[in-house]
């Protein structure tokens, strides 16, 4: 029988974690997403599943146990906001450097410095374009419920482990702290040994087996010929995951004249406002990226063949926005509206914006 | 007596440990990491535990120690080692987790890492290599750097006015109640060498029996970095860095 529950986002990150056969979560405390790893200790899975829930010294050194689990082929994951995301970032670039899966999850909250712990979507740049050094991508998973809280840890590992790649849950302060019916993830087991070896055996260290060669986990490689090389493996995966894994949501987009692009919380909001515009008589549709990278491209380029303006919603100065105008190309306008510091938009205030940049109501 | 006579699997009294792989070392002529990573490749043999190990390289000279020794390896981030090698011994509570980590990586970049891994008491040896000096990047002041020594960011020798004191990081470690052995050993001598295969062995076998965070020093030379050749940097840890870092057990 299905499982339903009243929770919060960020809970259920938690009891996601544990559903998903996860085998280790290590974090560091920040508000907005501290009830991870608080639910995470009340529940002790150690003793249940034998899933390891340490606090780290600090953010760096938690993902440095990530980078240790995953190398030894665990599903690992740990979970921060902003500030804290930031400091991870020596360890994600390792991460994806030495190609290790694991799931990262962002509540993200107002930059830039320690800002505001209030609901932000600023970090957007960050996640999808890199975020550390050197050439590599995340998968960036933007859930808009805490359905998908739930939904996307599991969907998280799974990528993770299907492509050897770090994936970002890329959440807000919204979407962490409110409360939500959901559906939990039925129980799944923790790998066994056997399985690990099955899995990721080839390459983890799961120490030293005799019929294969020792296994390294690293990203270093002196040797320029060799590390172009690397970095061509990596565009050519990343490629692969463009072609195969873009997930997004279309509202009302069949006769549609504009279209609002927004993800997270801001898709939320984006909607009631084309409930709004619509008894208004303006038809407006909503593209919800779910996959933010890889990025739906190729519908909002398809869209734009057929629509008089985009509007890209979301909380910050304007990121996201970049995107959907790289897709459009100049064939229509695309204009941005967002609020900023941890403000939220109404709905009223989405719907004004569409009429005063793209319809030019008088 | 021809050569032949003499070479005879009767007459061996010293082998190369099988652990250790053919690759050419990138170490420098007389530099103290051939010699430590010999041992450790021979504790691992002698305990038959090479399918139990996983090892954690740093960021530093000895970034490239998986090239050299037959176990799985992970290379950490700069000072980050204890942290990867925290998660890996609490996923994988049946291995022998090691870290192998310079003073720069260890004393400096990776203080918080090591401090806190051993107040967890994290069930790893951690091997500890202090030449006083960053050797890798090519001779820069480390932590661990006696005062009035001439690097390439003190030129005029470390003044304490300017760049603060030399750091005791063993002294330090050793108050931690997670720590069970922490030892400070040498290998320029044989006799040396043969008490820090003690110390090391010594770490492996307490680590197996879930005793806590075990930390070996091993005080070297770095010829390069202090553009001394291998005897006189001998000579020269001898008089300067062994009155600051006396040799012994300071716990367990």
């Amino acid at each position: 029988m299905a499982d339903y529950k009243l929770m919060k986002g960020n809970e259920v990150i938690a009891e996601a974690a544990i559903r998903c056969g996860c085998d280790g979560y290590f974090g560091y405390p920040i508000t907005p997403q501290s009830e991870v790893m608080e639910t995470l200790m009340l529940k002790k899975p150690w003793e249940d599943t034998g899933m390891v829930v340490l606090q780290a010294e600090s953010e760096v050194a938690a993902i440095n146990m990530v980078y240790g689990g995953a190398g030894c082929g665990k599903k690992v994951m740990t979970s921060s906001s902003s500030p804290g995301i930031s400091l991870k970032q020596e360890g994600i670039t390792y991460i994806a450097g030495a190609e290790l899966p694991c799931l990262i999850v962002n509540v993200v909250r107002g930059g830039p410095g320690l800002g505001t712990i209030q609901p932000a979507q600023s970090d957007y740049f960050q996640a999808v374009k890199g975020g550390g050094h050197g050439d590599y991508h995340l998968i960036v998973l933007a859930p808009a419920s805490v359905q998908e809280m739930n939904d996307f840890v599991g969907l998280g590992f799974d990528l993770a482990f299907k492509y050897r790649n770090p994936v970002m849950i890329l959440s807000d302060g919204v979407i962490g702290q409110m409360m939500e019916k959901v559906k939990l993830s039925e129980v799944k087991p923790r790998w066994t040994d056997e399985e690990i070896q099955k899995i990721s055996g080839s390459w983890a260290t799961t120490g030293k087996k005799a019929d294969r060669d020792y296994n390294i986990i690293t990203s270093l490689e002196l040797d320029s010929a060799k590390q172009e090389e690397f970095n061509h493996k990596l565009i050519a995966k990343y490629n692969t995951i463009k072609e195969n894994e873009v997930r997004y949501e279309m509202i009302d987009c069949e006769d549609a004249e504009y279209i609002i692009v927004a993800y997270g919380s801001s898709s939320r909001i984006s909607q009631k406002a084309i409930t709004i515009c619509r008894e208004k008589g303006i038809k407006v549709g909503l593209l919800r990226p779910i996959t933010l990278f890889p990025y739906p491209t190729k519908i909002i380029r398809e869209l734009a063949t057929r629509v008089k303006g985009f509007l890209a919603v979301e909380m910050s100065a304007g990121q996201m926005v970049e995107d959907v105008r790289l897709a459009v190309n100049g064939k229509v306008p695309v204009e941005h509206y967002g609020r900023l510091g941890g403000m939220i938009p109404t709905p009223n205030e989405v719907v004004s914006a569409l009429e005063e940049k793209i319809i030019k109501v008088k | 007596m021809d050569v032949k006579d003499i070479i005879k699997p009767e007459n061996l009294v010293y082998k190369k440990p099988s652990l250790l792989t053919d690759n050419v070392t990138h170490y420098c002529p007389g530099c103290s990491h051939g010699v430590v990573h010999k041992l450790v490749a021979e504790v691992i043999e002698e305990m038959e535990i090479q399918e139990k190990t996983i090892a954690v390289s740093p960021v530093g000279c000895a970034v490239l120690a998986y090239n050299y020794i037959s176990v799985d390896w992970q290379e950490a981030a700069h000072g980050r080692a204890p942290a990867v090698a925290s998660a890996i011994a609490r996923l994988m509570p049946d291995k022998y987790v090691f870290t192998y980590q310079g003073d720069g990586d260890l004393a400096s970049i990776g203080a918080a890492e090591i401090i806190h891994a051993a107040n967890r008491g994290e069930h790893i040896v951690v091997i500890f290599i202090n030449n006083g000096i960053y050797g890798m990047t090519g001779g820069q002041m480390a932590p661990t750097t006696l005062e009035g020594m001439e690097t390439a960011t003190s030129p005029y020798g470390r003044d304490i006015a300017l760049h603060g004191h030399p750091l005791k990081i063993t002294e330090l470690i050793a108050q931690l109640p997670g720590t069970e052995y922490v030892t400070r050993q040498a290998v320029h001598t044989p006799g040396a060498v043969r008490k820090c295969k003690r110390a090391i062995l010594k770490a492996f076998k307490n680590v197996g029996e879930k005793k806590g965070t075990q930390f070996v020093e091993v005080v070297s030379t770095c010829n390069s970095g202090w553009k001394l050749n291998p005897v006189k940097a001998n000579e020269w840890m001898v008089e300067n860095m062994f009155p600051f870092y006396p040799l012994g057990d300071l716990k367990g």
